[in-house]
């Protein structure tokens, strides 16, 4: 039985080529976006990706502290891939953090547009929203969220890495999951209130100051935690291609597949629910956000968004064989991947440069946090066994069948 | 409907029934049934039960549900009867969403759950043949149609050797039908099924 993975030098090679590239498109873009339209395009274009990719990584911890307080067995079998996966938080999170630290303190990008003191004061919605969008609330909060996912992330994966070498014993399974379902408890009401509530208000929402919609940070919770469960899919699918994971098999692809098709159907519906309140009400300040989308120059990419993100899923994973087959779950996991990823470009990007515009360099840049992904999670799938031996759940994922 | 014998045989036990489902099928005979008190994981496989279409009809249907809001609302909207409501255009998709959404439910889950009780052969008033009325309670009941090559009596040994017990013979409808279980017994020429000795 293959239990300790080892990084095979071809996913090296590819994840330092990805980054390579990434760096690169970073380099070419300080260069290429001078002036203030164009560094706008840069920084927006660093911002998206950071937060999407910081966010998705972070569904890994959700689904591990989800599955726990449900006392899900299943996904014992492939566990330390989300918590492989979940172990990018902390280094995403500091890049994240660093680049936010850059848009509010240093006063040359144009992201934010509350940050400019003499606007605000002549602007009674901004004045009034002065409080909550204020550079010491805004520090404040991005320090204590990202921090406490960090730490929590940090304490599960050591916790389950602990707990290999206990016993098997049933008073040590009784600890093992009374303490993980305390610290999954925990992370859960930290991860709700900050990317159920308010982070993605502060982060993204806050672009297009004037507007406000309470759906939007459910909207980008779905978004992530359809497109975290798509990557989960993706190592999963890779380990096992590659010989690991003895104890996964189509009934755990299965599930994971039926979470993506569920949770894509979910992502519509909080799709349509904030699109269609707005459009019923047909308040201007409201419409503001949706005008250059539905009716301007992001028309296609707001339309392409709902069919790679519902559409597709929708009607390719409608079917068994298709969920329980690797290739095409392979397959719908990177189109669910780069289909979020064009949702969080047409977020952003209306409110920041406002032009459609070719995407090169928010795609190179995307390929580079995607290199920084695999380099860091294949690094820590080396840390530790691939199986959590000593879980009470084992057999009950061994034994899974849907 | 046909009128049909049975070989019926009981087990106490998910533990002796898999492997004597797997018995019966290797020496050949047809299995008509398995009854169990609790829906058994794997017990389709072993019986070799194709997958269920059931989903394919609850597809069908929703697409129907579907195509009959939209095309019902568009129609009624745009030509039958115009309305100005809220100035909004005579042709509202967005505002047809959540209606076209609860037709396509609405459709396939009804027509689902018809369909589950046809296939499964249930309907108000229809009767069905018990092989063993403890079936639903505590014990796993086969019964294995005795078809022109079937050996009764072989058939009850080779059970009896598989951890069978309360092995008998029943001639009793295969299928659903109409009617009264106190009149039944004219289905059947000798009378009613063998009582049990429980």
């Amino acid at each position: 039985m293959k239990d300790q993975f080892v990084v095979p030098a071809r996913l090296k090679t590819t994840s330092f080529v990805l980054m390579g590239i990434g760096l690169l498109t970073l380099l070419i873009g300080l260069f290429a976006f001078q002036g203030e339209h164009g560094s706008t395009r840069f920084w927006a274009g660093l911002l998206q990706n950071s937060t999407f990719f910081l966010l998705i990584v972070l569904a890994s911890t959700f689904f591990i502290a989800a599955t726990t307080l449900a006392h899900g067995g299943w996904q014992i079998g492939f566990r330390r891939v989300p918590e492989a996966i979940s172990m990018a938080v902390p280094v995403l999170g500091g890049i994240l953090f660093l680049l936010l630290m850059i848009l509010v303190f240093t006063g040359k990008t144009h992201i934010y547009h509350w940050l400019d003191a003499e606007h605000v004061a002549h602007d009674p919605i901004l004045t009034w929203k002065a409080p909550f969008l204020s550079k010491a609330f805004f520090t404040i909060a991005a320090v204590l969220t990202i921090g406490l996912w960090s730490y929590f992330t940090l304490r599960l994966r050591k916790m389950s890495i602990e707990q290999d070498s206990w016993d098997l014993s049933k008073e040590t399974g009784k600890r093992i999951i009374w303490r993980n379902t305390v610290w999954c408890g925990g992370f859960l009401v930290i991860y709700v209130l900050s990317v159920g509530s308010t982070t993605p208000w502060m982060w993204l929402m806050s672009i297009d100051a004037h507007w406000y919609s309470t759906m939007y940070s459910w909207y980008t919770f779905a978004s992530t935690w359809v497109s975290g469960l798509a990557l989960i899919s993706l190592f999963v699918i890779y380990l096992k291609r590659n010989g690991y994971l003895p104890m996964v098999n189509e009934e755990h692809l299965h599930d994971l597949g039926k979470f993506c098709f569920a949770f894509s159907i979910f992502w519509a519906y909080l799709w349509f629910s904030q699109y269609m309140l707005i459009w019923y009400a047909n308040m201007p300040e409201e419409i503001v956000y949706f005008k250059p989308r539905v009716w301007g120059e992001w028309r296609p990419i707001f339309f392409l968004n709902l069919v790679i993100n519902f559409i597709t899923p929708l009607l390719f994973l409608m079917k068994r064989d298709t969920k329980r087959n690797y290739s095409s779950m392979a397959f719908i996991a990177v189109v669910i991947i780069f289909g979020h990823w064009l949702d969080f470009w047409q977020m952003v990007g209306p409110g920041t440069y406002q032009h459609l515009v070719f995407p090169w360099f928010e795609f190179g840049i995307g390929l580079g946090f995607v290199g920084l992904i695999v380099f860091l999670v294949s690094n820590q799938l080396t840390k530790a066994a691939l199986v959590p031996k000593t879980h009470p759940y084992l057999k009950e994922s061994i034994i899974h069948h849907t | 409907m046909a009128v049909k014998n049975f070989v019926v045989a009981s087990f106490d036990d998910e533990a002796v029934l898999f492997p004597a489902v797997k018995k019966v099928r290797t020496a050949g005979y047809k299995i008509h049934d398995v009854y169990t008190p609790f829906p058994v994981h794997g017990l389709d496989h072993a019986m070799g039960l194709r997958e269920t279409s059931l989903h394919t009809a609850g597809f069908v249907y929703g697409i129907t549900g579907t195509t009959t809001a939209l095309s019902c609302m568009s129609w009624i909207f745009t030509t039958d009867w115009p309305m100005n409501i809220g100035g909004k255009p005579h042709f509202p998709l967005p505002a047809f969403i959540p209606i076209t959404f609860e037709l396509t439910v609405l459709f396939s889950a009804v027509g689902m759950v018809l369909t589950f009780c046809y296939l499964c052969q249930l309907a108000p008033f229809v009767k069905k043949h018990i092989f063993h009325p403890r079936q639903t309670d505590d014990l796993f009941v086969m019964a294995i149609e005795v078809t022109a090559k079937t050996n009764a009596e072989e058939l009850k040994k080779f059970l009896a050797g598989i951890g069978g017990t309360q092995i008998n013979e029943q001639r009793a409808e295969a299928g659903w039908w109409y009617g009264r279980f106190d009149r039944e017994d004219r289905l059947f020429e000798n009378k009613r099924p063998e009582p049990v000795n429980a």
